[in-house]
């Protein structure tokens, strides 16, 4: 997965979204199928009725901040995004991304270089990012090889069961 | 997962001086040296799991093959989200969470209303200064509080932990604060956490281990660095760590353990930052919708009506903090059109309460006590907002929709100020409330 090329509609977001606007705290049991539909209801109501399957996020500092909870990553992926870019990204989003086998990546310059709706691709192996509607080329912080292996595996459990632990 | 407890380290022979989370996860990794910036495959020594994701941790175990947990001694679990049970789901949840916990003869299992996890956990002497401990819970970076490297990771990486003993870590950079100074009457290690989160940011320790000491730290009890350890996280911290000292010491010795050897960073050890924070000027501070980084002194937004106050949560619902509350309290009665809550953070704490009088202060000045538990401060149930309502609260979290409708407002601040608040109907500074004997 690290070495594919993604292509897809850019969603801008704002700095410091939460776990709780992706993942609300009252739909924290509820299956998958319900989860997604309140995915960032309380700051982008028409997100989860407007996202098409190869969307990626272009979001500001901090996302991805508050619980632990990988429901926050999970929701994205089973509504078709293929991969987070952000100025920063909180430490357990990153790592519950990784976990689920969703790229996420750390690029200073991304929020400020997309409009919402802008096309973009991202080779997330590489860290090169690229907003085709404006032709702008950004670098992104490289993901370490461990997490390129979790992400090649596609997930931890997934890697978990090609280890044969049991 | 590694048993036994921490050995002091003699020598620094030939090796590079380490801070806490590195000495920390040296010994988790079986390494006489490991530095900033490197990954570790760790051995973890404690596995926590709270209600909202056992289950779904235990199923997927089943899913890939495993179904068992490599230490069950090690792995403690409590229900302590859904309590009591909000709903027929939520029950099914918990009883599902019985079984599994019965199956797989995990030791450790606290069952509703026995309190909130990181309450429980060093309370219940689970809690050992240098050990790794995992939870499916941000807040795990509490246990830092005793020099633990408590820090909160997603189900899939919990899965991997209790299958293979093992979690992959990078050794994180860490930040120093070296705090002077006495706080002023009024003023909690609550007003500090929230000072450092509006000075430095909610992402200002992100990937980072936060390292509090300096004189200032001596001074503070275990119920104080466990509220300052808890909200590293809300500033992006992997661990928020203490060095193990007399305080902690004495506090193990209370909680069932047999105490500990002092676990400090080593003298030369080096560190990406150190700030020096000034204790003695700070005034009681207040998180601002919709950010914890938005912080305010108290006397500058006081006047804003609130709606409820709620004293409770990991942050700030233990005996210390009900009895800062009740101090406040004793005596008056809160406002009209405002609801008071307070959830102990634990049976224990409320079995104190009862014990000490507090819960009499609390309930006569009109409180309604709720079982131990984390139902308002995550939003799941017992006192969610409408839109338009305002909540003071000591918890750790005032996100949008937290509690509730999105069109609500949440407030952090520390139990002296959410008590005062609660008196006057709007946010008060609880220096500015005339104490009751004329003091």
């Amino acid at each position: 997965m690290a070495d594919d090329i993604l292509k897809g509609r850019a969603w801008r977001l704002d700095h410091d979204i939460s776990t709780d606007v992706l993942s609300p705290g009252a739909y924290a049991v509820d299956p998958v199928e319900v989860r997604k539909l309140h995915v960032l209801e309380s700051v982008v109501p028409e997100f989860a009725s407007e996202v098409r399957p190869g969307d990626m996020i272009v979001a500001g500092r901090n996302f991805g901040c508050g619980s632990s909870r990988e429901t926050a990553a999970e929701n994205l992926r089973a509504l078709g995004v293929t991969c987070i870019v952000a100025e920063s990204l909180s430490r357990l989003f990153m790592r519950n991304a990784i976990a689920v086998g969703l790229p996420a990546l750390v690029c200073r310059d991304a929020h400020a270089a997309f409009t919402q709706g802008d096309e973009i691709q991202v080779h997330p192996g590489e860290g090169r990012i690229i907003n085709v509607s404006s032709g702008l080329e950004l670098e992104a912080d490289p993901l370490p090889e461990e997490m390129c292996r979790i992400l090649a595996a596609g997930g931890i459990l997934a890697m978990l069961k090609g280890q044969g632990v049991a | 997962m590694a048993v036994g407890v921490w050995e002091p380290d003699e020598g620094g022979c030939g090796t590079v001086g380490m801070n806490l989370a590195e000495r920390i996860l040296a010994r988790a990794a079986g390494r006489d040296q490991v530095a900033a910036g490197e990954f570790v495959m760790a051995e973890v020594d404690l596995a926590l799991l709270h209600d909202i994701f056992a289950a779904q941790v235990f199923d997927l175990l089943r899913e890939v093959g495993v179904d068992r947990v490599s230490d069950p001694d090690r792995t403690v679990v409590v229900i302590d989200h859904l309590v009591p049970a909000p709903s027929t789901a939520a029950a099914e949840l918990h009883q599902k969470i019985r079984e599994h916990v019965a199956r797989l003869g995990i030791g450790a299992f606290y069952d509703a209303g026995r309190g909130i996890c990181h309450q429980l956990l060093p309370e219940q002497g689970h809690i050992r200064p240098g050990e790794l401990v995992v939870g499916t819970d941000s807040h795990t970076t509490t246990y830092g509080a005793l020099g633990a490297g408590g820090t909160g990771i997603g189900t899939s990486d919990m899965v991997y932990a209790l299958a293979t003993g093992r979690l992959w870590f990078r050794v994180p950079e860490t930040i120093r604060f070296e705090m002077t100074g006495q706080l002023m009457s009024g003023v909690s290690w609550k007003d500090v956490i929230l000072h450092l989160a509006g000075r430095f940011g909610s992402d200002g320790a992100q990937y980072r281990a936060m390292e509090f000491a300096g004189p200032a730290v001596a001074g503070a009890d275990m119920s104080s660095r466990l509220t300052v350890s808890n909200m590293a996280l809300e500033m992006g911290a992997k661990f928020g760590l203490f060095a193990a000292d007399e305080v902690t010491d004495a506090y193990l010795r209370d909680h069932g353990g047999a105490g500990t050897e002092p676990f400090q960073p080593d003298p030369d050890a080096t560190y990406e930052a150190v700030h020096e924070i000034a204790l003695s000027d700070l005034e009681p501070q207040v998180a601002l919708p919709h950010e914890v980084d938005r912080v305010s002194p108290v006397v500058e937004v006081e006047g804003i009506t609130i709606n409820q106050a709620f004293i409770g949560s990991c942050t700030n619902g233990r005996i210390e903090d009900l009895r800062a509350a009740a101090e406040v309290l004793a005596g008056k009665h809160i406002a009209d059109g405002v609801r008071l809550l307070v959830a102990p953070a634990s049976q224990a704490v409320l079995g104190e309460a009862l014990e000490t009088g507090v819960a009499a202060s609390l309930v006569e000045a009109g409180a309604s006590i709720l079982a131990p538990g984390c139902g308002p401060c995550f939003g799941g149930h017992g006192g969610l907002l409408a839109p338009g309502e305002r909540c003071i609260g000591t918890h750790n979290r005032n996100f949008i929709g937290r509690m509730g409708s999105a069109q609500a407002e949440i407030y952090l601040a520390s139990p002296a100020t959410v008590a005062a608040s609660a008196l006057t109907g709007h946010i008060t500074d609880p220096r500015h409330l005339e104490a009751p004997d004329g003091r």
